[in-house]
């Protein structure tokens, strides 16, 4: 059976530690050097950026989120053993780690390393899909010959170089489609190589519940229950026609993921549909002057990863969540996409404006979607306000300032409400 | 109720109260027209709440009445009989239906009591005048491509009617902007039209007048208060409430200092901004004008789809420039010429642009170039 060391990437015979460098980490599988479909995900992201550049931080559960109220966006795999997850609310999680430390994201840095490992991908295929800033599909078939090693060392060689260049690791996943390839990356992290072959598909399948696929959240977990599917065993006994009859275009997909079938391609040009961010407040807020602040600050991070990716949004969406967490949202088609700040905050105020009624709110949402290139934004200015154009010199400036001496060098007053 | 009336009549009366109701609303009587016969005149009439029109017709009225049915259906049946039928209404207050007859073609509607039908409460008209229909239509013809389909600034979307000082003195202006482009309209105050307060008339008001100014010499009388307008015709009434927002001061935004000009006849411009936005495939195409010593090159360059170029003689003397345009709108301001050449002032390729026709300052525009 073929096998690979992940730490000398050497291929050497099934054995439980590595004949040539004694590492125990060595990889077998039937299938390990003809697999080209991968899925890679860092491992704990934002945490361990922060960790890398902070190493006092390297032993202590560190917990990457904002506020008493708000959710965790990432726990470092020390907090996680306490139990404490992604999407977790603080207080819970404070409860669960009282002892750990909490730092809010540092989205630039992300985006900086996240570059960074996006130009080691690019190395080993054109075929990069990214997902997010630390997840990313990739498609390594017929680069053999270019590489001269199959895809399986060529995806060990990459995590080993991202954790001895860049200072992060990550999890690959490696099968025969995206669907497989994103199950397995999830299977054994952090550090993890997980492999479902095609031979092993169905076995692997069996018994597993349908939450496994990516996509099938509370509320599709709960229609899928009611029609009594809980596992893939349960949806294979299903007809195609009577879950299309009953899902839809899903209950089609469904048929397919059921036998471990996803014909969907690895695409580079499957970018980024929009931009958002949010936050959840320590306490309810009513006072238009204070969500006023926030709307700020949150176009400001918007833009802060348009201009970061170099793209920009057309549609802006303001998001709102009430004290009794019913959802209210509030979106504006506009004639020249955007991605300056002063843009899609005063664009978010008059949606703001539109929303009558005094609620308090819980939470609050700046999107933008609708994406284009930035070559093709802000190209024209606005009649009805003739200072837009000397505003976006400022924001310009204090971008270059900023890029200069670091984020906090220069910021609005408007920011600090 | 029932009456007789010629097909042709009533399709001119019953088309203009269906293209007034919503197609989408919840509460059904505005689906209806209110039909009420008296003497020798039927009207039809029909509001979406905000717009309530009025249309007057001779019939022979057997027996006097009143009844609501069906806008639409109404407008599709007398549509579709044969031109020259004679068509008798004969509502049935018992089985609460309308019979529609024509020669062998016989229908039936639903229809809904006429007391249900909402009634447009009457202003105070502060302000009372007569306008000829040519310089109506002129005035919102030419300035409503530029009203604004934006929700947030709802000021923008209709068309700003206002008494103006001018340089030709005081006169009725029309002005609608959208931000990116800006349409100034004027023409001479009709008398006791002084004391008009300016309001703002809807996008959707400013389609339906439309129809009524189709006869030049017809004389409309104009009614206007604080919160509604009135058109009316001897046969159509049309009550509009305004959009209550102030518009903003467009003073500010017409350039009075721009002084390199351009002038170029308008269609050859139209066609030739027309055929090379043909290459680019965007939502906003952006042409480029490249200005020099009696030459105008317009070229847009869409990397993705092809490049495109033309060369138009023009009359041009100033120094060298470059500026981008949405074509759309370039096309849209050129189209609004109709006599003599279009005279276009600049200053530099981040200022707006004036353009007007000829040396008329009594329709100008306004358009915010883009980056290219």
């Amino acid at each position: 059976m073929p096998s690979l060391c992940r730490d000398c990437l050497k291929e050497t015979l099934p054995a439980v530690r590595c004949p040539h460098c004694r590492s125990p980490r060595v990889l077998s599988h039937p299938e390990l050097m003809s697999l080209t479909i991968a899925h890679m995900d860092c491992d704990a992201f934002y945490a361990s950026v922060e960790k890398r550049d902070n190493p006092e931080l390297q032993d202590k559960p560190l917990i990457i989120g904002g506020g008493k109220r708000g959710v965790v966006s990432t726990a470092c795999y020390i907090a996680r053993l306490k139990g404490v997850r992604s999407a977790m609310p603080m207080f819970q999680a404070l409860k669960k780690c009282p002892e750990a430390v909490v730092l809010p994201p540092r989205m630039s840095a992300y985006v900086e390393v996240s570059k960074q490992v996006r130009a080691m991908m690019d190395e080993l295929t054109p075929d990069v899909e990214p997902l997010s800033l630390d997840e990313a599909f990739m498609d390594l078939g017929g680069t053999q010959k270019l590489h001269g090693a199959p895809p399986a060392v060529m995806l060990a060689r990459l995590v080993k170089r991202m954790k001895d260049e860049i200072g992060i690791t990550g999890s690959i996943g490696l099968s025969h489609n995206k669907f497989l390839a994103k199950v397995a990356s999830d299977l054994d992290k952090p550090r993890g190589f997980s492999i479902i072959g095609a031979h092993d598909t169905a076995d692997f399948l069996e018994n597993k519940p349908v939450r496994l696929i990516w996509g099938i959240g509370p509320a599709a977990q709960e229609s899928l229950e009611k029609a009594g599917i809980r596992t893939f065993s349960d949806l294979l006994r299903w007809d195609q026609d009577d879950l299309i009859a009953r899902f839809g275009p899903m209950g089609f997909r469904l048929w397919h993921l059921a036998r471990g079938q996803d014909k969907r391609r690895v695409s580079a040009n499957t970018p980024v549909k929009s931009i958002s961010k949010e936050t959840t407040f320590s306490d309810d807020i009513t006072d238009r002057a204070v969500l006023d602040g926030y709307i700020w600050r949150l176009s400001e991070q918007v833009s802060d990863v348009a201009k970061a990716r170099d793209i920009a949004g057309r549609v802006v969406t303001l998001k709102l969540k009430r004290a009794n967490f019913t959802a209210l949202s509030r979106r504006i088609s506009l004639r020249d996409a955007t991605q300056m700040t002063d843009k899609i905050y005063r664009t978010a105020r008059d949606l703001m404006k539109q929303v009558s009624e005094d609620s308090a709110f819980r939470l609050i949402g700046v999107g933008i979607s609708d994406l284009i290139p930035a070559d093709n934004a802000d190209r024209s200015g606005d009649l009805l306000d003739p200072d837009a154009a000397k505003r976006a010199d400022v924001e310009r400036a204090a971008d270059s300032i900023r890029q200069k001496f670091g984020k906090g060098a220069i910021s609005k007053g408007r920011s600090l409400r | 109720m029932k009456i007789s009336i010629e097909r042709s009549a009533l399709l001119k009366a019953v088309s203009q109260a269906q293209s007034v109701v919503e197609r989408r609303n919840t509460i059904p009587i505005l689906a209806n027209v209110l039909i009420e016969a008296e003497g020798e005149t039927v009207s039809f009439r029909a509001t979406d709440l905000d717009i309530e029109v009025v249309d007057k017709a001779v019939a022979q009225v057997e027996r006097a009445g009143a009844t609501t049915v069906s806008a639409v259906t109404l407008h599709e049946i007398v549509r579709k009989l044969p031109d020259g039928a004679l068509v008798t209404l004969t509502d049935d207050s018992a089985t609460g239906r309308l019979t529609v007859a024509a020669g062998r073609s016989n229908f039936s509607l639903a229809t809904l009591p006429r007391e249900d039908f909402p009634i447009m409460a009457n202003a105070e008209y502060t302000s009372n005048f007569s306008a000829k229909a040519a310089e109506l239509r002129r005035l919102f013809d030419k300035s409503k491509f530029a009203i604004s389909t934006e929700e947030t600034r709802y000021y923008l979307n209709g068309v700003y009617m206002h008494i103006a000082d001018s340089e030709e003195g005081r006169v009725l202006r029309c002005v609608a902007t959208d931000g990116h482009r800006l349409a100034r309209i004027d023409s001479e105050m009709p008398a006791d039209a002084a004391d008009m307060p300016g309001v703002i008339v809807p996008r959707k008001t400013v389609g339906e007048l439309r129809k009524l100014l189709d006869d030049d010499d017809m004389q409309i009388a104009v009614s206007v208060s604080e919160t509604k307008v009135r058109f009316a015709t001897p046969a159509i009434t049309l009550t509009s409430k305004v959009i209550d927002g102030t518009f903003p001061d467009y003073t500010r935004v017409i350039p009075q200092g721009n002084t390199r000009k351009l002038e170029v006849d308008a269609a050859e411009f139209a066609k030739a901004v027309d055929r090379v936005a043909t290459v680019s495939s965007e939502r906003s195409r952006a042409v480029k004008l490249a200005l020099d010593e009696d030459r105008l090159i317009l070229s847009v360059n869409a990397p993705d789809s092809g490049a495109a170029e033309e060369e138009l003689a023009v009359a041009y003397g100033d120094e060298r420039l470059e500026i981008g345009f949405n074509a759309k709108y370039l096309l849209e301001i050129a189209n609004q010429v109709d006599r003599e050449n279009a005279v276009f002032m600049f200053n530099s390729s981040g200022d707006p642009t004036l353009m007007r026709e000829g040396d008329d300052t009594s329709a100008v525009y306004v358009v915010m170039p883009m980056r290219v």
